[in-house]
């Protein structure tokens, strides 16, 4: 792409926001996108660990699986599906607000996925607590059966797993509201437009990663059957 | 290469701005090269000695000098310390970061913010180790194998942290030069212009990137198991114990290419400039870089051989494992073809370029036996590996670091070392390190297990030749260390080139101006087109 940007120190029109090691607003957008992929490269090689675990875990105990599974609120993580797919929707109407240089378009939008990630994490404080009720903890804190629940085989492998991963993944979506806040409050600055766009669109691609993740968690561990 | 106009002598990056927080806040990439150099090599100071008590208790048969604990401790320092703190970031750290802007054309590194960040974040993790040294120490071995490591009474948590932080960095520093490569080379400079350590150095970014992120889970997963008891690894609560093996090995495997890579291509820098002789084969140097980084990520079970995997597992990683010696092979022929009929100085960075191919070779060499399923039953866990992956670290790394250092520290301080000196140091390190180690592959092979502080009174002889070869290695390394600090009182000043480079950070001054370059250096030919001589061995295609 940028193999041969020609050298015009000062020579390209003067930029609010270009560093001064780049050349070329182009290039800097550049440099920030494909650092952008290959941080989320890492983002999904760190998730395909826990992904490999499950999918052992599953091999080892099916019957176990299946049967700790029913346990999992579906209604509850279905919502979830939906909410976080449509934040995506207005990151991604944020994103298109900024190339075209809508800013009061970019709050709103913002403004809107930062609700629906907070609406994920209610529900979600929700399901924990009813597991927590419930004694469904991970490993040498599972109590589930002294509150009247039996379930076959090695059920706290199967908490441990679904905690580690639906935990981790929560983790992510509160960092996305972090940097979904700080994107909103340089819109609020009037920062981005047609010529600088690259902080929506890299927090963007972070939040449809976020979203992604869900995507797999939710039928590999609610819709076992 | 683009000759710039003799000008006046701007300051240099390190007379640029002063104070304190010029260096703590800095976002230069030479002085954060700097600073991970120092930082470095005082850990490579702490992982020394650890290991120099190592070898003093090895003296007798009988355990005299450390309890057994204390022992197993030493041994887990030595090895963290060295592996997380000093290898992995050293050649990237510290030259890596120095050298691949200038070598490139650019101004700085794509995200000099990340750069500082992934300093600090190095020196967090720094931290936490040595919180652990400070609270109990750590007995599991730097690979932290479960059960053990979830089970023994050390600070197992602060030293997992400690290396899930480091990895951080470490995935920070090779984002960032991976980006820098791709977008920030100067006009001119296509893949195939550049030189070799930034390919090199390219690999190895790759591997940092895709390998680190699931250390960090493994290590997560290890925490959480130790805090919480989720009993993934847990035999106990229906968890696998291998499976903590697998998720080890899947990126400490590569991380031993991540250590190696950079070497590597400090020694195609060191053998061509110092031969005056274009690099023999350069696009199969490059691209065996590549090939030895997606190899990498699929020989991680010859750690495991003896582990219980399957049969048929075992001949796959196997074979995999002799693949990896086919591109390895590739550079160390290029190398010595591109000695063949050069003008070869003898200086110490190509003295340290030809020790590297010594021992890296017999290093090299000796992987292919552990690598082979039924020797290995006999060799695993014995002195062999241990003089093995030594050959290939400290013969391989920590002297192609060392080579790199000579090489480049006219570049780096502006002044020369003296030679004489350092010739004498390279000759104690060589005799040092061979010493320690190669009687090592004997004693293994015999039957000596490693990580044992008392042994039988048979193989004496043989541990005190090696605990002496440690003490001259020690004299060596230190003499070194001395030398090059004497030089920047009142060693001569050095010259913008004093090796005749044909690559970009010779074609500004020493050291470099905070820029880097008077102005946009433009690159026409490839690095190893050195003016004076005979092009026979070059690829002529441009």
């Amino acid at each position: 792409m940028s193999d041969h940007h020609p050298t015009r120190p000062g020579g390209s029109e003067p930029h609010a926001f270009l560093a001064h090691h780049f050349n070329t607003p182009g290039q800097q957008a550049g440099a920030a996108k494909l650092g952008m992929w290959a941080f989320l490269a890492t983002e999904v090689l760190m998730f395909s660990g826990l992904f490999l675990a499950y999918f052992i875990i599953r091999m080892q105990y099916p019957e176990m699986v299946l049967g700790a599974h029913e346990y999992l609120n579906k209604t509850a993580g279905g919502i979830n599906t939906v909410v976080l797919i449509t934040s995506s929707v207005t990151m991604a109407l944020a994103v298109r607000s900024a190339q075209v240089g809508d800013t009061p378009a970019i709050k709103r939008y913002l403004l809107m996925t930062i609700g629906f990630a907070f609406v994920f994490m209610v529900v979600k404080y929700f399901e924990y607590s009813a597991k927590i009720e419930h004694g469904m903890l991970p490993g040498k804190f599972y109590s589930a059966h002294e509150h009247g629940y039996d379930i076959p085989g090695l059920p706290h492998i199967f908490f441990a797993i679904y905690f580690c991963m639906t935990g981790l993944h929560g983790i992510h979506v509160l960092v996305g509201i972090g940097v979904l806040t700080w994107v909103y409050l340089r819109a609020n600055k009037g920062h981005f437009g047609p010529s600088y766009y690259t902080p929506v669109e890299n927090v963007g691609l972070y939040w449809h990663l976020v979203d992604l993740i869900w995507i797999f968690l939710f039928p590999l561990l609610y819709l076992v059957k | 290469m683009a000759s710039e106009e003799k000008k006046e002598r701007e300051p240099n990056f390190m007379q640029a701005h002063r104070g304190l927080n010029s260096w703590l806040y800095t976002l230069d990439h030479k002085r954060l090269g700097l600073l991970y150099l120092g930082t470095t090599m005082l850990f490579f100071l702490v992982g020394g000695i650890a290991a120099i008590t190592l070898r003093t208790e090895l003296l007798t048969p009988e355990g005299d000098l450390v309890s057994a604990t204390t022992y197993n401790k030493l041994f887990t320092v030595h090895g963290a310390v060295m592996v997380f703190l000093v290898i992995i970031p050293s050649v990237p750290g510290a030259l890596g970061n120095f050298l691949l802007p200038l070598m490139l054309g650019a101004k700085d590194v794509a995200f000099p913010r990340l750069n500082l960040l992934s300093y600090y974040i190095y020196s967090l993790g720094a931290l936490f180790f040595i919180v652990t040294l400070f609270t109990g120490g750590l007995d599991t071995g730097w690979t932290f194998y479960t059960p053990y490591s979830t089970t023994t009474g050390t600070a197992v948590v602060t030293a997992t942290a400690g290396a899930f932080i480091l990895g951080f960095s470490s995935i920070l520093t090779g984002l960032n030069f991976m980006v820098t490569i791709h977008k920030m080379r100067a006009p001119g400079m296509t893949w195939n212009r550049m030189p070799l350590f930034v390919w090199a150095i390219y690999a190895t970014a790759v591997i940092q990137v895709l390998a680190t992120p699931v250390l960090a889970i493994t290590l997560l997963l290890l925490i959480v198991e130790r805090t919480l008891g989720i009993g993934i690894f847990d035999p106990a609560m229906g968890g696998d114990p291998v499976l903590f093996q697998h998720f080890f090995w899947f990126y400490s495997h590569p991380a031993v290419y991540i250590m190696i890579l950079p070497g590597f291509g400090i020694i195609s820098e060191l053998i061509a400039v110092h031969s005056r002789k274009h690099i023999f084969g350069y696009k199969a140097i490059a691209l065996s870089s590549v090939a030895i980084a997606i190899i990498s990520f699929l020989v991680w079970g010859h750690h495991m051989f003896v582990s219980g995997q399957s049969e048929l597992a075992g001949i796959v990683f196997s074979f995999l494992t002799f693949a990896v010696a086919v591109p390895t092979a590739i550079k160390v022929f290029s190398w010595v073809a591109t000695l063949y009929k050069g003008s070869i100085e003898f200086n110490t960075p190509m003295l340290y370029g030809l020790m590297f191919l010594f021992t890296f070779t017999i290093g090299g060499l000796t992987g292919v036996f552990l690598g082979t399923l039924s020797v290995d039953v006999h060799l695993h866990d014995t002195y062999f590996v241990v003089a093995h992956f030594h050959y290939v670290m400290m013969g391989g790394t920590i002297i192609a670091f060392i080579g790199g250092l000579h090489h480049w520290w006219p570049k780096m301080t502006g002044k020369m070392y003296d030679e004489g000196k350092a010739k004498w140091g390279a000759l104690l390190v060589f005799i040092g390190f061979n010493m320690t180690f190669f009687n090592q592959f004997v004693m293994g092979q015999q039957g000596m297990p490693r990580r044992y502080y008392e042994y039988v009174p048979q193989y004496t002889q043989q541990h005190v030749l090696s605990t002496v070869g440690s003490y001259i290695l020690t004299a060596g390394l230190f003499w070194t260390l001395i030398y090059l600090l004497q030089s920047l009182k009142d060693g001569k000043q050095a010259s913008d080139n004093p090796w005749g480079g044909a690559s970009l950070e010779w074609q500004t001054q020493s050291p470099p101006i905070e820029h880097n370059f008077h102005g946009q250096p433009v690159v026409d030919t490839d690095p190893y087109n050195f003016p004076e001589i005979d092009r026979s061995g070059a690829m002529d295609e441009h």
